[in-house]
């Protein structure tokens, strides 16, 4: 329980940020956000941006998963969909660039919309894989149709906005993290609306859900659509970031990644998606550090990839037996302890 | 329309029909005891193999333990899976025992290419390399002897769960384990039970799997091919698993050959989303009705 926290209207207590510690905080992170590109080098500015569209596409993932309840395997290849159309429109037609990552995300939230019409019928796992049956189908897509070039994929111009190249991460920096940053507002606007509320219905039980009168094909492609727009965003910004779309970008093993991030950072949770991703960013990153310190760490090297697909396996398993509710829950638990500190524990 | 060679390709395919039935086979039964959907049935194949490979290659025994060791290995590691992941995880959404089954294949496949290095290997000869002919149709003497053990295999396993005590306790706690613990039948082991079974299930047909194309650490792609199958066939029906395995094969040698290599997932998995259109619980699954 919180203490100073009082309200006097319902729109005191509906407010996003409600308490002046929260705002603080935040005021502080903004201003994190804000400096970091100037102190740091160029390798944390790409990890930042890398983080930062995963944070993105993770927190996509975690409305149609977190909230509504329909598992997903399908998330890459929503990206997919997001930047081959971000790649084709820059190529082709040249459109500005926050129009094509516009209509990246839509053209994402088309697919997710069709993919999303048997949530209907199957769900649960039968669904899961139905997603694995889309990713797989759009590789396909993307790797034997004429204008996405084929296996050999595309290469994306850098982009451009206001007159000015956007072609070192920290140029990037400036678009990718206030995108993100302005998706994870309106994730977090959402479930203050009807909309949201109507998710978590159907995620706590849908038989209900649809007698207490929420259309469930409506909602649920709904979720489907928005997770996929984040997704195409996401996407989007990735092909901006990586300048190379191929087939091969967007494989199956990074739907599971996301689905783990999600998973590990706590699902259900806006905060969840942000530690997740940019936990399970950072450590393969950070393994790689680490071994670079060890003594004799060029022989190491060998045992990096698999040690990285190990640990990754490890992650997903030990955060599910032992934290089942992620780093979201490790955060509040941390808060809690703090709250009255030092005079009560 | 060349009819023989029609019918020599659904030979073929049909006899790696009856691979993917087998591997289905053991991914029933962890399904139909525990309800488990366990995704990491093409990597547990893949430590089959290569524990036979390890055995017979590198240790050099002969074929009569290598092939026991190994199907006896991977049924420690489908014991110590369901000890240490699974039991913890009782009564848990059903997502998130799957999401452990995902992170227990990317375990795996770590693992062995820290052990084996990801190079793909060969396993050494042991079937008959006589082509065999049915009719006017050559059938590759591997792929025909490695249906014809998978065939033995599943019969058996059928007859042993049909009237041993064990596999009778099994059908009982698949049907009902609640009433199952009542009538006195231990229902953890009998989870043990199913999930050291299907290893060594999954162990028998890794071999056979690896010995027709050889074993790599991406070996557990087989295992998405399953998992079309069991969707197809039903989750929960042992005859789904039999007929969607022949019915997969089939798909996937018509599709390679006569539309192109690239097409044979693609048809897979056209197959699994009509299947799931029209008959969300799969062709012989139950039904399940949800009440409130």
């Amino acid at each position: 329980m919180r203490i100073g926290t009082l309200k006097e209207s319902y729109i005191a207590d509906a407010a996003l940020f409600d308490s002046r510690t929260q705002k603080v905080w935040l005021a502080m992170g903004a201003a994190l956000l804000l400096l970091f590109p100037f102190m740091a080098s160029d390798y944390w500015l790409y990890l930042a941006c890398l983080v930062s569209i995963n944070v993105a596409s993770a927190s996509g993932l975690n409305i149609l998963t977190g909230y509504t309840g329909l598992v997903s395997l399908g998330q890459a290849a929503f990206m997919g969909l997001g930047a081959y159309t971000v790649a084709v429109l820059e190529i082709r037609v040249g459109s500005p660039f926050l129009l094509n990552l516009l209509a990246g995300g839509f053209v994402a939230m088309l697919g997710g919309l069709i993919v999303g019409i048997p949530s209907l019928r199957v769900k649960g796992l039968y669904l899961a894989i139905a997603t694995i049956a889309a990713s797989f189908i759009a590789h396909f897509l993307f790797a034997n149709t004429a204008f996405t070039g084929g296996t050999g994929g595309l290469t994306v111009p850098p982009a451009q906005l206001f007159g000015t190249l956007l072609d070192t991460s920290f140029r990037l920096y400036w678009v990718i993290v206030p995108a993100t940053v302005l998706m994870l507002l309106g994730a977090s606007n959402l479930f203050r609306t009807r909309v949201g509320r109507a998710f978590i219905a159907i995620r706590d039980r849908d038989i209900s859900a649809e007698v207490l009168g929420i259309p469930l094909l409506r909602y649920k492609l709904l979720s489907f659509g928005l997770s996929s727009f984040y997704a195409g965003v996401a996407g989007g910004l990735w092909a901006y970031f990586f300048r190379v779309v191929t087939p091969e970008s967007f494989p199956l093993s990074m739907s599971i990644f996301f689905l783990a991030a999600i998973i590990v950072g706590g699902m259900g949770t806006i905060l969840g998606p942000i530690l997740g991703a940019v936990f399970m960013t950072m450590v393969p990153e950070l393994l790689k550090l680490a071994v670079d310190l060890l003594p004799g760490g060029s022989e190491l090297t060998v045992f990096l990839s698999p040690v990285r697909t190990v640990l990754f396996g490890l992650l997903i398993i030990g955060f599910l037996v032992f934290e089942p509710h992620g780093l979201a829950e490790v955060w509040r638990r941390i808060r809690r302890f703090f709250h009255l500190w030092p005079f009560r524990n | 329309m060349d009819w023989a060679y029609l019918f020599e390709i659904s030979l073929t395919g049909l006899a790696s029909g009856g691979l993917y039935a087998l591997a289905a086979l053991a991914f029933v039964m962890v399904y139909k005891a525990t309800r488990v959907v366990n995704i990491a049935i093409g990597e547990m194949l893949m430590v089959g193999a290569y524990l036979f490979f390890t055995f017979s290659a590198t240790f050099a025994f002969p074929l009569w333990i290598a092939i026991p060791a190994a199907v006896l290995g991977t049924g420690l590691l489908g014991a110590v899976i369901e000890r240490t992941m699974i039991r913890p995880l009782l009564g848990e959404p059903p997502i998130s025992v799957f999401m452990v089954t995902v992170g227990l294949a990317s375990v795996l496949v770590g693992l062995v290419e820290m052990i084996w290095t990801a190079d793909q290997r060969r396993l050494p000869e042991f079937m008959p390399n006589t082509p065999v002919m049915v009719g006017e149709a050559f059938l590759a003497p591997k792929v025909f002897y490695g249906a014809l053990i998978a065939v033995v295999l599943i019969a058996a396993v059928l007859l042993v769960f049909r009237f041993w005590r064990g596999g009778v306790a099994l059908r009982a706690t698949a049907a009902d384990p609640a009433a199952a613990y009542s009538m006195g039948i231990n229902v953890p082991r009998v989870f043990s039970l199913a999930w050291v079974v299907s290893a060594m299930i999954a162990a028998v047909s890794g071999i056979i799997v690896g010995s027709i194309g050889g074993i790599s650490s991406s070996m557990g792609v087989f295992g998405l091919s399953v998992l079309v199958v069991v969707i197809v066939g039903g989750l929960d029906s042992v005859l789904g698993a039999l007929v969607g395995g022949l019915f997969i094969g089939l798909v996937e040698a018509m599709a390679s050959t006569y539309l192109g290599g690239e097409y044979k997932l693609l048809a897979t998995f056209i197959v699994l989303v009509l299947v799931l259109m029209i008959r969300p619980y799969g062709l012989f699954g139950t039904h399940e009705i949800e009440r409130l």
